[in-house]
């Protein structure tokens, strides 16, 4: 056994003088200090890691089997469900990944959101996590046109169209997008290599920039506090443990067992999520000239779906739908500048004042209700519910600078606290 | 020039030079990524203008949605006198009832909307976010509007257009649906996608 111990140790000694392998893996992993106070919160961004890895084995087979052309794609899709050995499951695996990954990724950013970990210094952790975020959504709108089913192809034509609101170049834009006067096969061939190409290569160094800028500053934690303030005599944080084995084995492991339990359950006995998931229009092959009853985006894109629907007048000279457009893009720009517009001094939703606590509350519900809103049919009064709704989300930003810096705080403890 | 040796001066102009030359070469090297994308030959021949036989249609009928123009569909109505009538009363609920915005060749700017006035060609995309509106032809009270007398309905945004295409105030759509280039070659025969005089 010493022998082969020593061998080892040889071997890595001899990577490690042409390749950093040990010090990256002590830096990311067993040298890595957490704090010790995670709570359920923190174990979203692990799972998130865990579905990417997913989408992406899965797609990488899935593309093994489809043809992505106008003529063959709804068939290839069915022949990978009917004829290709465990073609249906690896389809269900990455449509129900897709959800997933939006289900884990909102929980992730509104953790985020509830223990202030985009405050100073973690500005740009939370901007690379927006890019993963704006990148998903890319991947999600592309990946969804390629069943070529009618719901696909009516979700796409009306997103796509969106680029004809903005004055002068849209309509040209719009042709030059979809590479054809209408929604087509040659739309649908980009839209695959965009999907499998180029947003998921952007997608994997966003998510190293990410973990990078994080174990630059180190995490967050639901305190706020900052554990570096406080080290031993070898210079480690006091309330830090090792993220490998500590969080690896003792928080992160079993979290993933319990979620796939979920994922199995709805890959095996939901995989269309109610029609939430695979819309039922979407079992029809795309037809461009029969539009769907409804034309509803994928659950994920709903809220913004809403707000897009709420601008019902023109204003300025502007048509309302070019406000639409405006509002949708306002909506997920403004996620970005978070950072700067939380004045707090503390970080934590535990010690900030009522203020925060109930913009944040309203926040997210008027976030639920966009998200269904933007799955049913626009009647008068949902209008102006949705045109209510968006004026919160609004508000919950534009108003954090003065809210955040008027409410009355409670005092931070110095080191972190366990319950 | 600086203590070391280092002449600053000429080595800002080099990187500012070496940065302009750099610039122009990715500019330059896009262009055929971005030209890509533009519709393809094929794409462009596919769009070429399509004869359609209108001898045969009745007052009140309509052809279409037909895959026809650039694999848009197409609509085209035999309006009868009574519809043509219609199109001048009660145009206060129109945004655009003398077809301001050009959404239609200029030999289609008129009252009808059409070179032959029973004939409207029109493009079967609404205006808001390109859903096919549907043919309502009848005068009646309907779900979306107590008082229609007929013309086209989008069900995805609720746009309504009158039986010229021309869209309603406050509807989501902002225009009147387009009138595509076409043109009479005979008495029987509509060309789509063209000028007359063009080819």
């Amino acid at each position: 056994m010493a022998s082969i111990e020593q061998s080892f140790k040889e071997i890595m000694e001899w990577v490690d003088d042409r390749l950093p392998v040990t010090e990256t893996y002590e830096k990311h992993m067993s040298k890595y200090w957490a704090p010790k106070n995670f709570n359920i919160w923190y174990i979203f961004g692990v799972l998130a890691f865990v579905v990417l890895v997913n989408q992406l084995l899965t797609g990488i087979w899935l593309t093994m089997s489809y043809v992505p052309t106008g003529e063959g794609a709804f068939a290839s899709v069915e022949y990978i469900m009917r004829d290709v050995e465990y073609g249906w499951m690896l389809r269900y695996m990455h449509s129900t990944g897709a959800s997933a990954f939006f289900v884990v990724v909102y929980l992730h950013m509104f953790r985020g959101l509830l223990y202030g970990s985009y405050q100073k210094p973690r500005e740009l952790i939370w901007v690379f996590g927006m890019l993963i975020y704006l990148a998903l959504m890319a991947e999600g709108f592309f990946g969804y046109l390629l069943p070529w089913g009618n719901m696909s192809y009516w979700g796409a034509q009306v997103i796509v169209s969106l680029a004809g609101a903005i004055p002068v170049v849209g309509d040209d834009l719009m042709v030059w997008v979809r590479g054809d006067f209408n929604m087509s096969g040659v739309t649908l061939n980009r839209f695959f290599a965009l999907h499998v190409v180029l947003v998921p290569i952007v997608l994997l160094v966003l998510v190293v920039l990410h973990i990078l800028a994080l174990h630059e500053v180190g995490s967050n934690n639901p305190d706020g506090v900052d554990i570096k303030k406080h080290l031993d005599e070898n210079g480690r944080p006091l309330d830090g443990i090792q993220f490998h084995p500590y969080y690896t084995i003792g928080h992160d492991l079993p979290a993933i067992v319990l979620f796939l339990f979920i994922f199995c359950a709805v890959m095996f006995f939901y995989p269309d999520g109610g029609g939430y998931f695979i819309e039922h229009p979407n079992y029809e092959p795309a037809d461009p000239l029969k539009t769907p009853e409804l034309i509803a985006p994928v659950w994920y894109y709903t809220p913004f779906y809403s707000m897009l629907r709420a601008a019902t007048f023109p204003l300025l000279g502007m048509t309302a739908k070019f406000w639409g457009l405006v509002v949708m893009a306002g909506a997920i720009a403004i996620l970005f500048v978070v950072p700067w517009l939380d004045r707090s001094p503390v970080k934590s939703m535990r010690y900030k004042g009522w203020g925060s606590k109930i913009s944040l509350t309203l926040f997210i519900i008027s976030f639920f209700i966009l998200g269904y809103l933007g799955t049913v049919h626009p009647t008068p009064g949902r209008t102006l519910l949705a045109q209510i709704c968006t004026a919160i989300y609004f508000g919950f930003f534009l108003l954090m600078p003065w809210y955040t810096s008027v409410e009355k705080t409670k005092p931070v403890p110095d080191r972190v606290t366990i319950k | 020039m600086s203590d070391d040796g280092t002449n600053k001066g000429r080595r800002n102009f080099l990187i500012g030079a070496t940065s302009v030359v750099g610039t122009a070469g990715v500019a330059g090297v896009a262009v055929p990524f971005l030209g890509s994308w533009n519709p393809s030959a094929k794409a462009l021949a596919a769009g070429a203008a399509i004869k359609v036989d209108v001898s045969k249609m009745k007052p009140g009928e309509i052809l279409g949605p037909i895959p026809a123009w650039r694999d848009k569909p197409v609509f085209v109505v035999r309006r009868t006198q009574e519809q043509l009538d219609m199109l001048s009363e009660d145009i206060g609920r129109l945004a655009d009832p003398d077809s301001l915005e050009e959404q239609q060749p200029e030999y289609a700017q008129n009252e009808t909307r059409s070179i032959k006035p029973e004939f409207l060609v029109l493009l079967g995309i609404c205006t808001h976010l390109s859903c096919s509106p549907k043919f309502h032809p009848e005068v009646v009270a309907t779900t979306f509007d107590s008082t229609w007398t007929g013309g086209f309905y989008c069900p995805c945004h609720g746009s309504k257009f009158d039986l010229a295409g021309r869209v309603f105030s406050g509807v989501p759509a902002p225009t009147n649906l387009e009138v595509p280039p076409h043109y009479f070659e005979s008495d029987a025969v509509l060309v789509i996608g063209e000028d007359e005089g063009v080819a």
